[in-house]
């Protein structure tokens, strides 16, 4: 097990590396200039050639690839991530505070989606064919069907214009004003746990059938043990190897869905960021964000296949 | 007399082939929500194709006397900010919004099945490799590595669609590696081999067609998903172009208008779940008719 771990640990560091050496490249060898990471395409423009000669000098974009790729690298680990012009401040400093907004959002849809996935799945698999299961099954094909994006519009004309209930947009720290927050929360985590939920609603459901078709789940029956027994003991555990894969995919898909929610809402995140940077082509914020949301997402995926063994005994590694 | 070794199963293939396709069909058409799907997506082809015929308005050209109408039955969804029929903009729409599934779907699916069938037929050090190089595509979510290609291409129809393409490829190469994988030790393939066939017979006569269901069912399932970050991008900005019509671009220029005509925003977002629902459906559908874990129970 403990071995697992480490060769697991291991591929995850190598997936990272392999990551950044991608976004390394795509800024060089795509037809944009690298130069622009450090300017601005309207500061390029004004200067004369000598000048951006010089320029790439100082900046190192002269030396060949590799060792260019290790001057970036070795500043990246000292967490040196360079300076944004869209935002004239560190990116490092701007990811601090962004990427905890993003987070606040995030996590919290991800457990509530995570959650009542697993609940309305077993309910619409154990009481397969009744009203809660007409009810849930098409909502949760439905739901995955949904833009994002206009899910949160139809919320806004809902939910902030028609009734008033709640703020348009924004976003306050809970830390300022818990209620404000709270209430500026509501649609945002809505809109983002949407997907998640329904994919781990439709899993949770079909593993739930295939797991109560087994020979051991009769035996169980037929032992006389209660239903709650036989669900949540037998059906459930043997059930839930796919929906924990299913939860796991829902951290890329938040953030992804992040970029969407904060643009519709306008909330100061992550996902906000990166639009920005792509519209300023801001290219050193763009890489760096896209850097940072990947080592989120190669982490989750490690707990993730850690935790089957942890769930299943029966996983040896 | 090889090529006689071969002509005898090949031509029994072929009738289990066929019959096969006939208990697909079958099973596929019982399905109710199967077949709303399809019938979704064949209208939507034919409003995409058919789209001149059936809108009596331009919707590029703008018509600043007509800004943003209420839905009449001149206009049946209103007009928008620059006086375009909405209805009109959602039909051409349809077009845009098949053109970029189907082409980034064709790269993804070609790309993915050459990069999966090469890892996993030759194994070694090519397999990890390459299988190195797809964990590392598909560790990026799949929007944002969109975004940051099309940020890095450049809007319009083709760089968008090469985009979405090279961030869907991970997804083709990882299923039809572990076909391969699963497949290579067949007793059928150790023949072919014995009887002396090419690596490059084996891959495409052999393996490729028996990956065919799965690859199927994904392609199907995966459209909707391209539809929908075809719109994300546009919503965005960086996608489609304006003043070709996009849904997702639809709904973000229709949002400032969202207090008095919500229809601007709301009813291209309707044209999308459609026909992600369609394509859900009918992948959902094939899915089952052709899991042989579930012959005989539907």
């Amino acid at each position: 097990m403990a071995a697992y771990i480490v060769r697991r640990i291991f591929q995850a560091i190598i997936v990272c590396v392999l990551v950044s050496i991608l976004i390394f490249l795509s800024l060089r060898l795509l037809p944009a200039d690298p130069l622009l990471i450090y300017i601005t395409k309207s500061d390029a423009a004004s200067y004369s050639p000598e000048m951006l000669d010089k320029l790439r000098h100082e900046m190192g974009l002269d030396k060949v690839l590799p060792l260019q790729y290790f001057d970036w690298v070795s500043k990246v680990v000292r967490l040196d991530l360079g300076n944004s012009f869209t935002f004239k401040q560190k990116v490092t400093e701007l990811l601090l505070k962004r990427l905890p907004v993003s987070l606040h959002i995030g996590i919290i849809a991800f457990i509530i989606s995570g959650v009542l996935g697993i609940i309305f799945g077993v309910l619409s698999g154990i009481r397969r064919g009744t009203w809660i299961d007409n009810v849930i099954t098409p909502l949760s094909n439905l739901g995955v069907a949904l833009p994002t994006f206009w899910l949160g519009i139809v919320l806004i004309y809902f939910f902030a214009f028609k009734w008033g209930w709640l703020p348009t947009y924004g976003y306050t720290s809970p830390f300022t004003d818990f209620w404000l927050s709270t209430k500026q929360l509501v649609m945002p985590v809505l809109v983002l746990m949407a997907l998640p939920l329904c994919l781990v609603t439709r899993q949770a459901r079909s593993s739930m059938l295939e797991a109560a078709r087994q020979d051991y789940v009769r035996t169980a029956w037929s032992k006389g043990l209660s239903e709650k027994v036989v669900i949540t003991r037998h059906i459930l555990k043997n059930s839930l190897i796919p929906i924990i894969t299913v939860i796991g995919m829902g951290v890329p898909h938040i953030f992804a869905g992040e970029v969407l929610v904060e643009m519709v809402f306008n909330i100061p995140g992550m996902g906000r960021m990166l639009i920005d940077a792509i519209m300023s082509l801001d290219y050193n914020l763009l890489q760096s964000g896209v850097l940072v949301i990947t080592i989120v997402v190669v982490l989750s995926n490690l707990i993730v296949d850690i935790s089957y063994s942890w769930v299943d005994p029966r996983v040896r590694y | 007399m090889a090529v006689k070794a071969e002509a005898v199963p090949i031509k029994s293939t072929r009738t289990i082939a066929s019959s096969e396709v006939r208990y697909v069909v079958k099973v596929f058409f019982k399905r109710k929500l199967a077949v709303i799907g399809f019938v979704i997506i064949l209208l939507l082809v034919l409003v995409a194709i058919f789209a001149p015929l059936l809108t009596p308005y331009d919707p590029i050209k703008v018509d600043s006397k007509n800004r943003l109408l209420q839905p009449s039955w001149s206009h049946p969804l209103g007009t928008d900010n620059t006086g375009r029929d909405t209805l009109s903009r959602i039909i051409y729409g349809t077009r845009t919004s098949l053109a970029v599934a189907f082409g980034a779907m064709g790269i993804a699916t070609i790309a993915g099945v050459l990069i999966g069938l090469i890892a996993g037929y030759f194994g070694g050090i090519i397999y990890i490799v390459f299988m190195r190089f797809i964990d590392t595509l598909m560790s990026i979510p799949m929007l944002i590595l969109a975004l940051f290609l099309a940020a890095m291409f450049g809007g319009g129809l083709k760089n968008i669609i090469i985009a979405l393409g090279i961030s869907l490829t991970s997804i083709y190469a990882r299923l039809m590696c572990g076909q391969v994988l699963a497949m290579k030790e067949n007793d059928y393939i150790l023949a072919m081999r014995s009887l002396g066939a090419s690596d490059l017979r084996i891959m495409l006569r052999h393996i490729l067609p028996n990956a065919f269901p799965p690859l199927l069912v994904m392609v199907t399932l995966q459209l909707g998903t391209m539809i929908l970050a075809e719109a994300a991008l546009s919503y965005i900005g960086i996608g489609i172009q304006p003043p070709t019509p996009a849904w997702g671009a639809m709904i973000n220029s229709g949002y400032p208008y969202l207090f008095t005509q919500p229809v601007l925003s709301i009813a291209p977002g309707v044209a999308i779940a459609l026909v992600v629902f369609g394509f859900n459906m009918v992948g959902d559908g094939l899915r089952d008719a052709l899991d042989p874990k579930l012959r005989g129970v539907l």
